[in-house]
């Protein structure tokens, strides 16, 4: 009977000393693949600034601030397409960010009930729409369009004005930064207008409706409530929305003529950070102008990591909120 | 008094009329835009479309005919390889997030950096896969072109598997202990299970996502004007020939990458609202 005992405890012993091994290997393995996406991230980082290094070497920092872009001669300065990718990431920020907030609060408010998931799901399937399209609906599209319409009138009223003015010169060509821009736009609306709704719905329902019960309107509700509420959430998907557009590829290379220079009008052809890395890196030779691509990409995930970065960040505090009840 | 000056009112609604107008409009825009898109793509897509788009190679520069046929696969090839890949890597960390994450800061630290991989520039994971395997192996190739893809897909694997299992019971977990199963067994059978369709919406997404991406492609898998079906060597693929041909002077080319943009759409489109459909019934159940 003792002896019984005694068998089973040791076996009981040794199967839960063996649970324990594969617990141990189980979690560590888990681990290592959760450790990919920091290891891609540092290895990413890493591997740019490896490979500009000649070209930081050559020209210093001086080459994140010239407009030099001569592959003959080897002279290379980045500054007209870190200019053209600021450029048009602002563009679309300033024409999507009115828009989506509008989108956001039809979505949470006016929209009646049945409509709200439908009408939700046709947003969010304009942001699954490949990157690829939105460039080639540009390019045949929206370019001809553009250039026919929308930039003789631009040109006659606010190409007018003084200072402003000077924007809206130039050829009627319909590609260039501004309708890269207008296109950025359209692509990054849907993540901006998916990430506000869904920060909205964190206000609680008890706020909203004591400021109905007082007697406010809808709109008072949404700046005076709601926004307040979750500015934080608002600016962070704003951020989300711009990381998008600094580093979009396909759908402003086909849009914004590709020329290495720079000039005042929005009308004029130009170059952002990723589209010079599409048109060129398959041509470049190993050498000076294959580093300095690599250093405009280098440049490029910077910037992003920054900016998206602060987003999630603000995103996160915004979410933290979700658990206080007021 | 003042209070009771009705043309406080009458601003106070002209306001509000004004603002819920606007947020109208910019709704109707969104959809518009959504329309019109896909419009322009089925009116030009369904008209480029063939039978010969699906049996013939891509076509020589000049030559009238010619299809698609080595893209649609290539692209297949790669797409396939790349979840293959992806999925158990981005299962089994989104695991280690969910399950044994809780409170390490190594944790948080890895779902920071997955959030932010997941809107990284495309472009610049094509190049840095370019530096890590084409200049190595001295050439373009299929696989190149599938890590670059893997990259991509795995934070939305991770993501979505997460969220999905955090939101299995914690209760089942427990019961599942009591019964004294240890961990790797609640974790594999019990919850990933009990998570299955979220997860398999997770799959879906980074599937979708990865069907559409062009950037990444262009240094990696490059193109093949071949039908071609070894991996290690360049390999034509649906977004790459898209680019290429759209950019062409030739007008039957252009007509191919409308083809092709709207098999690329249809099919990205199909797997996210398939991705929804398993997971509402995931809710419902």
């Amino acid at each position: 009977m003792n002896n019984a005992d005694e068998l089973m405890t040791s076996h009981r012993q040794s199967v839960l000393r063996w649970q324990r091994w594969q617990d141990f290997f189980f979690e560590k393995t888990t681990l290592v693949f959760a450790m990919s996406t920091l290891v891609a991230l540092t290895g990413i980082i890493v591997s740019l600034f490896v490979s500009s290094l000649p070209v930081l070497e050559t020209f210093g920092l001086k080459f994140f601030y010239t407009v030099e872009w001569d592959i003959i001669n080897s002279q290379f300065g980045g500054l007209i397409a870190i200019f053209g990718t600021v450029v048009t990431a602002t563009i679309a920020i300033v024409i999507a960010l009115p828009l989506s907030f509008g989108i956001a609060v039809f979505l949470t408010e006016t929209c009646p009930m049945s409509l709200r998931r439908p009408l939700g799901t046709a947003i969010e399937l304009l942001a699954a729409v490949p990157s690829i399209i939105y460039g080639m609906f540009g390019l045949f599209i929206f370019a001809p369009l553009f250039a026919e319409y929308v930039q003789p009138s631009l040109a006659a009223t606010v190409g007018q004005l003084p200072v402003i003015g000077i924007l809206f010169t130039g050829a009627f060509n319909g590609i260039g930064i501004l309708a890269a821009g207008l296109i950025l736009a359209m692509m990054i609306l849907p993540f901006i207008a998916s990430v506000m709704r869904d920060v909205f719905e964190i206000v609680p329902p008890i706020l909203k409706e004591s400021a109905y019960g007082i007697g406010c309107t809808t709109w008072e509700v949404v700046t005076k409530i709601v926004l307040p509420y979750t500015k934080t959430g608002v600016v962070g998907g704003v951020m989300l929305g711009l990381g998008r557009a600094l580093g979009e590829t396909m759908a402003v290379t086909f849009v914004i003529g590709n020329a290495h220079k720079l000039s005042p009008s929005l009308f004029s052809p130009g170059n952002s950070i990723a589209s010079t890395l599409a048109n060129e890196f398959g041509e470049a030779e190993p050498g000076l102008h294959y580093s300095s691509l690599f250093a405009l990409a280098l440049a490029l995930f910077v910037i992003t990591l920054v900016v998206l970065s602060l987003a999630k960040w603000m995103l996160l505090r915004a979410e933290a909120k979700k658990g206080l009840k007021t | 008094m003042s209070n009771k000056d009705p043309s406080i009112y009458a601003r106070r609604k002209r306001t509000n009329f004004f603002g819920m107008v606007l947020s109208m409009t910019a709704m109707a825009v969104g959809l518009s835009f959504l329309l019109w898109i896909l419009s322009i793509l089925l009116i030009k897509g369904f008209s480029a479309l063939d039978l010969a788009m699906f049996t013939q190679s891509t076509p020589a520069p000049g030559s009238e005919d010619g299809g698609l046929a080595n893209a649609i696969v290539g692209s297949l090839m790669i797409v396939v390889s790349c979840s293959l890949i992806s999925t158990p890597i981005g299962v089994l960390a989104g695991v280690y997030l969910s399950e044994f994450g809780d409170r390490s800061r190594l944790a948080s630290v890895t779902r920071f950096v997955n959030d932010i991989m997941l809107s990284a520039p495309s472009i610049v994971i094509g190049l840095f896969v370019y530096a890590m395997v084409v200049v190595p192996f001295k050439h373009f190739s299929g696989w190149a072109g599938t890590v670059a893809l893997t990259l991509i897909a795995i934070p939305v694997v991770v993501r979505t598997t997460e969220n999905m299992l955090k939101l299995v019971p914690v209760s089942l977990r427990e019961a599942a202990f009591a019964l004294g199963a240890p961990k790797w067994k609640v974790s594999t059978s019990v919850v990933l299970k009990a998570a299955r369709s979220g997860v398999m919406t997770g799959l879906l997404l980074a599937l979708a996502r990865v069907s559409g991406e062009t950037a990444p492609l262009l240094f990696t898998a490059l193109n093949n004007q071949f039908f071609n079906m070894d991996m290690s060597k360049p390999m034509a693929n649906l977004p790459v020939v898209i680019f290429q041909f759209a950019m062409s002077p030739y007008e039957n080319w252009v007509n191919l990458a409308w083809g092709g943009a709207l098999l690329i759409t249809l099919t990205v489109l199909t797997l996210n609202i398939i991705a929804r459909v398993v997971f509402r019934e995931k809710v419902a159940a």
